[in-house]
């Protein structure tokens, strides 16, 4: 039984079951809107998850990380994404899946593998969070394989942030967040990211009149 | 075993008869309030069997013993179900008879008689309904098993009354996994009572009905004893998601007074339990039929990502 474990690890536990299963909702959502508004819930739940481990160790940057998340994860990219869909004219866009059950199955033995992988390493950790290590790294995974089974591009730029989520929250597990030059550095990265791929978006489109990543398999040069 | 806990026994067996029908009818009740039609009494269900059981049995020509044999069976098997699950109180004398994977057995047992009945008279929506019946059921049954499951490793043992047992006396701890099984079970349950995503109870359209279609042949006391054995499963399921996540309430061993206490909580907690179901069923649309499997896939990865993030967090902690 875990009688005796402080009430913020129990919260931070918490708040990371709840980010693995936005990732696993993510997975089988169909339709861009929630998609999005789901990837900005997670955001939000990493910032309140990362506040909780900065309230609880006393360490001045975290707090600035999770306002740097909240800041730019749950609300400028979501934000940005749902401008984009707008300008776009994608809202309704209906995604046929591959076969969600079975995406589900592969995505439950990805956890597990993700879980066997990481406990031996969060042994090594002496963090108050380092259980959630193998849930950062099932995050990541199940976005990878989110960006796997998608064909069009607005969820799989939605996936790549997710991967982002992923490794923020395996950094502030492992080792209580990466230095601030870093986490800033990153932050602006996928914000420049996100809005190279906005154009990225109009100049697919442009060319295919459509946003499937398919239609790009057929390139040819010349 | 004591007197306390025969009596115990035996008050549980009859409030489970006497408040199945009731819970059933309070549901249709709140459907109604909350869909602004003029809702039916409350007792209702209990007109219903009385009318059922005066009417006579009009058989098929080609019904075999076994279509005659089934309602009793099913009503039996959910009897046996309400006897094990500690509505009231953990001091059950016929609780070591089946443990909780055992009363998924039971359940199966009963569905496996209805089905078979079903398909017994050979018409065509009989058998539609048993095939559709069994398909909900085989996707359900390892959802709920993983829910078990989760709630075996917190507990440390598959007896329900060692798990509601410890489940109440537990500190007030923040258990993600009970949060998952809990709404995995939800799903489950929903399916499993034929209630409204995966089946409508009110319906006789025949694309769409799954329960109803099985016991369209069945008429008299039969009837009546199936739409019992329906209200006693509902009553059953609601009663042991109530003793595995809201334990708070339940008698303890050789304390009759607290049991006759836990009687009124009871009563208030299934009432807001039905409410809620109601509400569930006015929100949602009933899904079609092959989306089934998503919406109980879904029941199956929340009930495993329970049992993984109970492994992975809470017993290392």
């Amino acid at each position: 039984m875990n009688a005796g474990v402080p009430l913020s690890a129990q919260l931070i536990n918490l708040f990371a079951a709840v980010i693995l299963l936005l990732a696993f909702a993510m997975l089988a959502q169909r339709r861009v809107m929630p998609l999005i508004n789901l990837f900005g819930l997670q955001g939000l739940v990493l910032a309140g998850s990362t506040l909780v481990v900065a309230v609880t160790t006393h360490q001045a940057h975290l707090y600035w990380s999770a306002g740097l998340t909240l800041l730019l994860k749950a609300m400028l990219l979501p934000w940005i994404l749902h401008r984009l869909v707008r300008k776009l004219y994608v809202k309704w866009d209906v995604e046929s899946l591959v076969n969600v059950p079975a995406t589900m199955l592969i995505g439950i033995v990805l956890v597990i593998v993700a879980f066997n992988v990481a406990q031996p390493i969060s042994l090594l950790s002496h963090t108050i969070s380092r259980g959630t290590l193998g849930i950062a790294l099932a995050t990541v995974m199940l976005a990878f394989l989110m960006m796997i089974t998608r064909t069009k591009a607005i969820p799989q730029v939605v996936g790549f942030l997710a991967m982002e989520n992923g490794l923020f929250l395996a950094a502030t597990s492992a080792t209580y967040g990466m230095p601030m030059v870093v986490e800033l550095g990153i932050a602006l990265d996928v914000l420049v990211g996100v809005i190279i791929l906005g154009v990225f978006f109009f100049q697919i489109r442009d060319q295919f009149d459509s946003l499937d990543i398919s239609h790009m398999e057929h390139l040819k040069d010349g | 075993m004591s007197v306390g806990g025969f009596l115990g026994q035996l008050f549980a067996i009859a409030l489970a008869l006497v408040l199945a029908p009731l819970l059933t009818g309070w549901v249709n009740q709140c459907r109604a309030w909350l869909q602004n039609r003029s809702a039916p009494p409350l007792l209702q269900p209990y007109y219903m069997l009385h009318k059922l059981f005066r009417k006579d049995v009009v058989l098929a020509r080609n019904a075999s013993p076994l279509f005659r044999f089934a309602p009793f069976a099913v009503f039996g098997c959910m009897l046996l179900a309400c006897a094990i699950i500690p509505s009231l109180s953990t001091d059950l004398p016929l609780a070591p008879a089946a443990d909780t994977l055992a009363l998924v057995g039971v359940f199966g047992l009963a569905r496996i008689f209805i089905s078979l009945a079903a398909m017994d008279v050979g018409t065509a929506f009989g058998s539609l309904g048993g095939r559709r019946e069994m398909l909900v059921g085989f996707l359900a049954e390892p959802a709920l098993l993983m829910v078990i499951f989760t709630l075996a490793l917190i507990s440390q043992s598959t007896s329900v009354a060692t798990i509601v047992e410890t489940l109440a006396h537990r500190e007030i701890v923040i258990y993600p996994s009970l949060a998952f099984a809990g709404i995995a079970f939800t799903f489950v349950s929903l399916a499993e009572n034929a209630r409204v995503p995966v089946d409508n109870p009110a319906t006789h359209l025949e694309l769409t009905m799954i329960h109803e279609a099985m016991i369209l042949e069945y008429s008299g006391r039969h009837l009546a004893l199936i739409e019992w054995a329906a209200s006693l499963k509902l009553y059953a399921y609601s009663c042991l998601g109530l003793a595995l996540f809201f334990p708070w309430g339940i008698a303890e061993r050789d304390n009759f007074l607290a049991m006759i206490a836990a009687a009124p909580l009871l009563l208030i907690k299934l009432g807001i339990g039905g409410c809620l179901l109601a509400a569930i069923e006015t929100v949602n649309a009933k899904m079609r039929i092959f989306r089934a499997p998503e919406f109980l896939g879904t029941a199956f990865l929340l009930a495993v990502l329970g049992l993984l993030v109970r492994l992975l967090l809470e017993v290392r902690a």
